[in-house]
């Protein structure tokens, strides 16, 4: 044992990054510990296949906060994004439906299913840039205690209010209604549409163990319509190089304030002593001190697998358990060497955005019901990106990457999680059924595929049950409750050791929100 | 991407400039030259022809048309003959302005309504419990505006019905050689004119003999921005420009209400409820915060503002629509110019305002803002009736 460091963060997922990144900048000797050979966590970008640079998990950013990105100068460090322009739902007869940045030409495209819904998307686009607004405050500082009465507590809840009053009683009717209400239900109080409602409502169940008709899912909706408002920096998008090209900013970022980077460093245990974290041990036997751990890993691992049970109040332990994930998707990314082609659509101007395979609600519905009794789904939603045809550096010329999330992959298969091996060829088949049916020819154009299922993101990337957010993004586990009741600032019972992962507030997408607020809480806490 | 208005085989021909923009989802002409100028020219002294198909149009059928335009708009409808057109705008709840437009009662209940935005779902939303059928005619009309001193003679060469008999603000189903579709005596340039009606598929037949009738009167095609030097000297305010419908603002203060804007003549309040009347009387009664006026920009001081660089007056060369402030004469925000104008019949530096309303007085002295060589100056700007210009040929 050699050097000590003030802080040993736990996974160089971007969260981790980031935080080890701004505790850096800080003037504190920050070490990063990976477990994989690459950075990036969910958010990495590897070569699978010669040549072909897939997004391997998250493959679009939305979300992110725009102060990490001046804070820790991102674009000098190799950040860009480039904006996703689109949003187009095949139809397995006639042309489909798309989106386009220009108002009249989505008009004309949705009033082909509805002239009424065509005319009220703006509409509807307004009352959640509204709301959306409202809860960008709530993502941009720590989780409201309600539970106490710290007058600084107090103040903020009341701001909180404040701000949810200031456009009146119905802004405070709509938020109520966006808390409890399904995406289905809330979409249905504008659009009349099935075909436009069902890729909007899709946004409500991503990374979630639920339907579009599910109570709660709503909410979600707007989390994901948050990336859609910050208008200046357009921050639904694709990285450049791959998602992991975030990541690589933002640990060249830390390193360039001093922090260290290991990679194929896999954590065994974090060392707790007297109730307090010293440091960690390496699966090579090595040992680490630091004054202070902080884990990017999701509660569960952080928990019962880092700390152990032992260092732990039985309560607490019991929150945790209880601490939902329940994975939901899987991934699918192919290698092709032509573009997918379309019914009844030419060029590629309308795959410049995402594509989802949502052609009605029922459709939906049914993914989630073959979902719930343990198989996936036979004919599942799924959204893709071709990113491609915005960065061509992530494959040989001419060829392309179609990327697929997709839903509903449960990590419970009923034959049991560790089934999936058996079943992945088979779940990779029914994605690219599903995809070929809306574009004769794809199976022919296929070089290689790469399926991820939910077993093999606990299994590879440690993302417990497979979910992606660290945690389900439902209702009951967000802001003061997320990951418990009490410990939603980042601090945990064990002294010194803190967390900053998607497990946390805010959580969820490539926002970089729980990094930030977790090394500006540290900071703040002066334990370093 | 916008797509070509039935007349586009036409217009793409004679656009030498290839000077085009989007409106409302259409290609269309700002200026078929590389100067709007002859084209205002031809407005003012002659006939211009201007492609105005991309107006939103909704046909309102039904034996309680009149009943429901009268519940959904500011105007009592069921006033209005067969035969005329009216100019109106209709409200949110609150009284705040959600579009303006033009209805025409084409016959017993048949009401045409023209709209700036697409208006379908507002309307059919307050359709509920009126026998009413509403249809976006938007796509299958084409309309020609022709305006001018020599639209009237134009028409006559080629319209079955009398020209003479026409009235300001009315409407007339007819022939134009042979083609079926309605005359009717509007326009958004405050001269003499008339919009033209007719389906998709006669549109290019009914502008080649437009064209034809027209070549002894000096008739040629404008594009917008001619139109729009002559819409700011009528003193037309514009939406998405002078205002933003209520559907559209992220913030209360942008709204205006009909009163705000000049439309108060507009509203009639004393009758059975309408969209907006509550928040309308209330304001009726307590007077508007803020109004729209007319402002005579200095020409003397912008002069002197230029003549500090050594430098002639500079205008935009067309009309401008940025925004600008302006001031009372203690340099305290009062309002905001929204479009103005070099007016080269007038020869006046115009602008429309909406100012607090106790600076809306004719004769009230302000302050706006002028930019010399990169610098910020004011000048003063003194509050004028509007419209500009009110020729006697636009009601004769």
């Amino acid at each position: 044992m050699t050097k000590r460091y003030d802080a040993i963060v736990v996974g160089a997922g971007h969260n981790g990054l980031i935080c080890a990144a701004y505790l850096a900048k800080a003037g504190h000797r920050v070490l990063v510990l990976e477990r994989r050979h690459v950075v990036g966590g969910a958010a990495v970008s590897e070569e699978v296949f010669p040549g072909f640079t897939f997004s391997v998990l998250s493959y679009v950013v939305s979300l992110f906060r725009p102060s990490i990105i001046r804070d820790l100068e991102l674009p000098r460090h190799g950040y860009e994004v480039l904006p996703l322009e689109t949003s187009f739902t095949p139809h397995l007869d006639g042309p489909g439906l798309c989106r386009w940045p220009e108002e009249a030409r989505s008009r004309r495209e949705i009033s082909r299913f509805s002239a009424k819904d065509a005319e009220v998307y703006p509409e509807f686009s307004l009352t959640m840039t509204k709301m959306a607004r409202f809860a960008r405050n709530i993502i941009d500082s720590q989780a409201p205690d309600p539970t106490s009465l710290d007058p600084r507590e107090l103040m903020n809840i009341l701001r909180l209010g404040k701000a949810l009053r200031g456009d009146g009683n119905s802004f405070l009717d709509m938020q109520a209604k966006l808390m409890t209400m399904s995406a289905v239900d809330f979409l249905d109080r504008w659009f009349e549409s099935d075909v436009l409602k069902a890729p909007m409502s899709c946004s409500g169940i991503i990374g979630t163990f639920l339907g579009v008709r599910s109570p709660g899912t709503a909410y979600v909706l707007l989390h994901h319509y948050m990336g859609e408002i910050d208008g200046a920096f357009r921050s639904w998008g694709l990285s450049k190089g791959g998602t992991g090209g975030i990541s690589i900013a933002c640990a060249n970022a830390a390193k360039s304030y001093g922090a260290e980077v290991r990679t194929e460093a896999p954590v065994d245990k974090i060392l707790v002593k007297n109730g307090r974290a010293t440091g960690v041990v390496l699966q090579n036997g090595d040992e680490l001190e630091a004054s202070m751990v902080i884990s990017g890993c999701d509660p569960r691992l952080t928990f019962l697998g880092f700390v152990g049970e032992e260092h732990l109040d039985g309560d607490f332990v019991g929150r945790i358990k209880q601490y939902k994930f329940r994975g939901s998707s899987g991934k699918v990314n192919l290698a092709v060497d032509r573009l997918p082609q379309f019914r009844d659509r030419e060029g590629s101007e309308f795959l410049r955005g995402d594509v989802a395979i949502a052609p009605s609600i029922d459709y939906l519905e049914r993914a989630y019901d073959e979902a719930k009794y343990g198989s996936f789904s036979r004919r599942p939603y799924i959204n893709i990106v071709i990113p491609t045809l915005m960065d061509p550096s992530v494959a040989p010329p001419g060829k392309h990457i179609i990327s697929m999330f997709v839903q509903y992959a449960p990590y419970n298969i009923k034959e049991g999680p560790e089934k999936w091996p058996e079943k992945r060829e088979a779940f990779g088949d029914t994605v690219v059924e599903t995809l070929a049916e809306y574009c004769p020819g794809l199976e022919e154009s296929i070089l290689h595929r790469q399926v991820i299922t939910p077993w093999d993101m606990e299994q590879e990337f440690g993302l417990t049950e497979g979910n992606i957010f660290q945690g389900e993004l439902s209702l009951e586990q967000l802001l003061f409750q997320r990951p418990a009741a009490g410990w939603s600032r980042y601090r945990t019972p064990v002294k010194r050791l803190w967390m900053c992962g998607s497990g946390t507030h805010p959580g969820g997408g490539i926002m970089g929100a729980s990094g930030q607020l977790a090394a500006k809480a540290i900071l703040e806490a002066g334990e370093l | 991407m916008p797509i070509p208005t039935p007349f586009h085989s036409r217009t793409s021909k004679l656009c030498t400039s290839n000077y085009w923009k989007g409106w409302a989802g259409y290609y269309t002409v700002t200026s078929y030259g590389i100067s709007h100028e002859p084209e205002y020219l031809a407005i003012r002294h002659a006939a211009g022809v201007i492609d105005v198909t991309p107006l939103f149009k909704y046909e309102i059928h039904g034996p309680d048309a009149a009943e429901y335009l009268a519940r959904a708009t500011v105007k009592d409808v069921r006033k209005l003959k067969v035969g005329r057109v009216t100019y109106l705008c209709w409200c949110d709840d609150e009284g705040k302005l959600v579009d303006d437009g033009t209805i025409s009662c084409l016959d017993e209940n048949y009401f045409r309504l023209t709209a700036a935005e697409p208006m379908l779902s507002w309307l059919d939303r307050l359709a509920r419990g009126y026998d009413v059928q509403i249809e976006d005619s938007s796509d299958r009309i084409a309309v020609l505006s022709l305006q001018g001193p020599t639209s009237r003679d134009i028409l006559k060469q080629i319209v079955d019905a009398d020209m003479d008999a026409l009235r300001f603000f009315g409407v007339v189903r007819c022939r134009i050689d042979g083609i079926d579709g309605w005359v009717s005596r509007t326009g958004y340039t405050g001269d003499l004119g008339y919009e033209i009606w007719v389906g998709n598929d006669d549109a290019e037949k009914l502008y080649d003999t437009l064209m034809e009738a027209g070549g002894p009167y000096g008739i040629r095609a404008a594009g917008l921005d001619a139109m729009d030097v002559t819409r700011i000297e009528a003193g037309f305010i514009m939406n998405g420009v002078d205002y933003f419908s209520a559907h559209h603002c992220l913030i209360e203060p942008r709204k205006t209400s009909p009163y705000e804007l000049g439309l108060g003549w507009t509203v009639q309040l004393d009758r059975e409820p309408f969209v907006g009347q509550t928040a309308l009387k209330k304001e009726k009664e307590q007077g508007s915060p803020r109004l729209l006026v007319g402002l005579d920009i200095d020409w003397a001081e912008v002069e002197a503002v230029f003549d500090l660089y050594g430098l002639p007056p500079e205008l935009p060369a067309s009309a401008w629509r940025d925004g600008r402030p302006v001031y009372d004469e203690n340099d305290q925000w009062i309002g905001q110019a929204t479009s103005g104008v070099w007016s080269p019949t007038l020869k006046q530096n115009l602008a429309l305002a909406q100012v607090e309303a106790a600076f809306a007085k004719v004769g009230t002295q302000l302050r706006i803002e002028v930019t010399a060589e990169y610098r910020r100056h004011q000048v003063t700007a003194t509050v004028v009736e509007t419209p500009f210009f009110n020729p006697p040929r636009k009601r004769s």
